[in-house]
This record gives structure tokens, sequence and C-alpha cells, in this order.
């Protein structure tokens, strides 16, 4: 593989991808999408574990990690945004205290 | 695509060829320890039931031995018992006849103590062992792997390095034929939906959710609430978003692929693909459930190290911690790490962790085999009378 990666993308169906280092808003990062070298600047800054969108996500749809549904958008989310609990809320609401 | 395997008489496939000796009970496990020592190919289970149970504990336990005299790494079976045990020796060994392969039965009771056991134990493991020795590999398709999938000793490279690598591996074993089972029933909770989703028909999706609010009862009832605030602040810190994205972390080991069945502790798969048996999230009971179902070979993702095991089967061991696996080489079988340091993808991690689960089938020793690592440890149902 050329280069280092900083960022992990688990499944091709996801629109988010993990940052494997702390990144700055501005930062290009390179990842292959679906077999397509892609680059992406992040429009805000991304803890190290923490998730940005791959592509514009509407609001009240889901986002795809593991291929899967995590949750569902609460805001339009830009490519390149941090997507987080400001932006998402769980399916199954947050279990406390259940 | 093949591995080299050992033909059985039921026409089922071993990766390994041991001579297995089960005590029945938990007091004729020192003869059954003694009968092995020092004889290579040679393995006992470390039973420490048999006795005193009724109902469903009772067919658990026999179910898990059968299963484990029946599992095609073994090649032959000696079941030693006392005598009075209500779990007899001559019950197990009868279910295990129409695997057709050998087995034989002694009591203590019967043979007159414990040394005469161990001699007449030790003269037909002998026996055993030689036949088995005449037995070699040969060419096996894929598709009769049964592969078992676990996690113990998570960190936060468990849901973002090994857990996806072993999940791209899992869809690899699956993709050419072959079973993939997925357990812990408890660590799927927040994403029991999802799964259900992916079930083959609603009945099987049924089956999922009802297995997760069996658990959830039951926890209730002894005063713990398992679901309880998740993720918790310092998850969310961490970035992980919703409880879905967590348990995920988690049961993607299992991979992406159709699930297919769902099967209660310690019975086998009817079909192909991927298969959830329900276990507890222990560590040991769960290896112990999928093996008596008829698995021959794990892969056991960790995060902090694990020395784990299996009496009859290579356990495969993963880290995606490169600090783990540095302190714990002697333990862990690949380092994932890679993933975390920008150097490798998670499909082509599990296409390595694929090429390791064939030369392991083929032979190669794991590390817990080359340490003698043999944990056993039966799910308990019910409690001694």
């Amino acid at each position: 593989m050329a280069g280092k990666l900083k960022t992990i993308l688990i499944n091709e169906k996801d629109n988010v991808a993990t940052a494997i280092v702390a990144l700055k808003a501005g930062t290009n990062v390179g990842l292959e999408i679906q077999g397509r070298q892609e680059r992406i600047k992040l429009l805000s800054s991304i803890p190290m574990g923490h998730k940005f969108a791959l592509r514009e996500i509407e609001k009240g749809v889901d986002v795809i990690k593991y291929g899967e549904p995590i949750g569902r958008t609460t805001a339009h989310i830009s490519r390149g945004e941090h997507v987080h609990v400001q932006n998402v809320v769980s399916h199954r609401g947050r279990m406390e205290g259940a | 695509m093949n591995f080299q395997g050992y033909r059985r008489p039921s026409g089922k496939t071993g990766l390994r060829n041991h001579v297995l000796v089960i005590p029945s009970v938990v007091c004729s496990q020192g003869a059954a320890e003694a009968i092995t020592r020092n004889l290579k190919g040679a393995v006992y289970l470390a039973n420490v039931f048999g006795c005193a149970q009724v109902g469903a504990d009772r067919e658990q336990t026999k179910r898990t031995l059968v299963g484990f005299g029946t599992n095609p790494n073994v090649f032959a079976v000696l079941v030693v018992g006392n005598g009075c045990e209500n779990l007899p020796a001559k019950e197990i060994s009868e279910a295990i006849i129409p695997s057709g392969k050998r087995v034989e039965f002694i009591e203590i009771q019967d043979v007159g103590g414990t040394k005469k056991t161990i001699a007449k134990g030790r003269r037909i493991v002998r026996e055993m062992l030689a036949d088995a020795a005449a037995l070699e590999r040969e060419p096996i398709p894929l598709r009769e792997l049964i592969m078992a999938t676990e996690c113990g000793g998570s960190d936060y490279t468990s849901g973002l390095a090994s857990n996806p690598a072993l999940g791209a591996a899992s869809d690899l074993v699956v993709g050419e034929g072959g079973t993939v089972i997925l357990s812990e029933t408890t660590e799927l909770i927040g994403a029991e939906h999802l799964l259900a989703k992916r079930a083959r028909t609603p009945e099987i999706g049924r089956k999922v959710l009802d297995l997760i609010a069996w658990w959830e009862k039951e926890a209730i009832a002894t005063g713990q609430d398992i679901r309880g605030a998740n993720p918790a602040p310092g998850n969310i810190a961490g970035g992980i978003t919703t409880i879905e994205e967590k348990s995920l972390g988690c049961i993607y080991k299992g991979g992406t692929t159709t699930l297919e069945e769902v099967i209660r502790y310690a019975f086998p798969p009817t079909g192909k693909g991927l298969v959830l048996m329900d276990t507890p999230g222990h560590d040991i009971d769960q290896l112990t459930g999928m093996m008596a179902g008829g698995s021959q070979i794990a892969v056991f993702t960790t995060g902090r190290g694990t020395p784990t095991g299996s009496p009859i089967a290579p356990v495969i061991k993963i880290t995606g911690n490169a600090e783990t696996y540095r302190k714990m080489k002697d333990n862990i079988d690949l380092n994932v790490s890679e993933i975390l340091q920008g150097k490798e993808t998670v499909k082509d991690a599990g296409k390595r962790i694929f090429e390791e689960v064939i030369a392991v089938a083929s032979g190669r020793l794991t590390k817990a085999e080359k340490l003698g690592q043999r944990d056993f440890c039966i799910f308990k149902i019910g409690l001694n009378f």
C-alpha cells in the first residue's frame, strides 16, 4: 500500500470513516471508497476514534458504519464534517436506566 | 479452495487427530488427567460437573461432553466414570457411538480403584494413539469448515481493527461455502434488531430478538440491568455515538452475510453460512459450546490479551493492539495493529486471517496449542442437588 492511512473505512457501504489519529480541520485525507481513490477535506477537527462524513448526508437519514445503520442524522451533514452525538441519535434511544 | 484435514467415518472432517479422555464426572477428572499425562496426542477435559444434576442442566452437561466426543477433531474417545454418578460413562459413550469412531468407557468402582483405572485407561489410549498415527491428511474443501468466532478482553482496538478484520475473514469463509458461528448473545444487545433483519426468514429474526429478551429478563431477575447506560460517557469521548455502533463493533467479527440459523448452546449447526449460537459472554463457556457444536477451529480477537485455548481445537488469537502483541507474543498469533497505524486495510488484514485459518486448519500449531492451554467450562444452567 502506498503511503500511510489516517482513517479506517470498515465496510464499503459505510457513509462515515474513522480517524485513527487526531486530524485538524482543513486536512485533506486520502482514502479508497468503493475502489476509487478520493480526497476529502475535513470541515471540522476530528479526534482520534471519531467519525467524519464521506459524503453529504441529509437530515433524518441513516448513518452507516459496519455496513449497518448506527443511528439517524438530526441535521444535514456535509462531506468532511464530524459525525457524532451533536448530529446523530440512536434508533434505539439512549438506554439510560432502561 | 481446499485445506488438509482428516476424514472421519461419519464423513465429517477433523483438523486435529486427538485421542480424547472424557471424565463423565468431576471425581474421575484426576484419573482422566493421569491417563493422558505425557501421552502425545491424548487430551482430557477438565470437567467439574456430571453429578447431582437434573433436567435441562443435566442434558446440557451431557450434550456438551458428547459434543466433544463426536467433534471431528477427535479420533477416538475413552470415557472415564466413577460409577455412581447420575451422568454415567456408559450413557455418554453410547451417545458418541453413532459418530462411527472408536469409543470405550471404564469406571473406577468397576475396575477397582484409581491406579488400576489409570493403567487400564493408558493401555486403551495407547492403542487408540497408534491407530490415530496411521491416519493421513487429505485435501478437504473449505465448505466443511465450521469456524467459531469470539472476542474477549476487548479494548478500543477491538471494534476498529481486530473485529472488522475477523469479519472480513468470516465473509471469505462463508463465501467458500463454510460455516461461521457467532456467539455471546449478551454482546448483541443494542444491535439485535440489525442482526435480526439480516436473518434468512422472519422466524429466524424473531429468535434473535427472543434470545435478547430472555437474557435481559434473567439479568433483571438477579437485580442487574445489563443494557445499562450505553454508550457510557467514556465511549462517547472515544468516538462511539450510539449503542448500535458499540454492539456492532463486537458482532461484526461474524461478518456481514445472511444469518442462516439460531441454535441453542452446544447444538450443531444444521446448514452452512453464518449461525448464531446462544451462549453467555463468558469466554470459556462460549468456546466450549461452539466446540461441542462441532466447530473445529476458533478465531479469537482480543485487545488486552488472553491465553485461551481449547483441549480439542486450534484457537487463533488476534489483536489490534500493538502493545498487547509486543507484551504477549507467546499467546497471540496474529497482529493486525497496522490497521490502526494506517499501514494495512481491514480487507487486507482479513485476507491474512483467512490464510492463517487455512494454514492452521491444515496443521500449523497455534500459540495456545504450543503452550498446552486447554480451557474447558460448561455453561451451567441449574443447581447441583
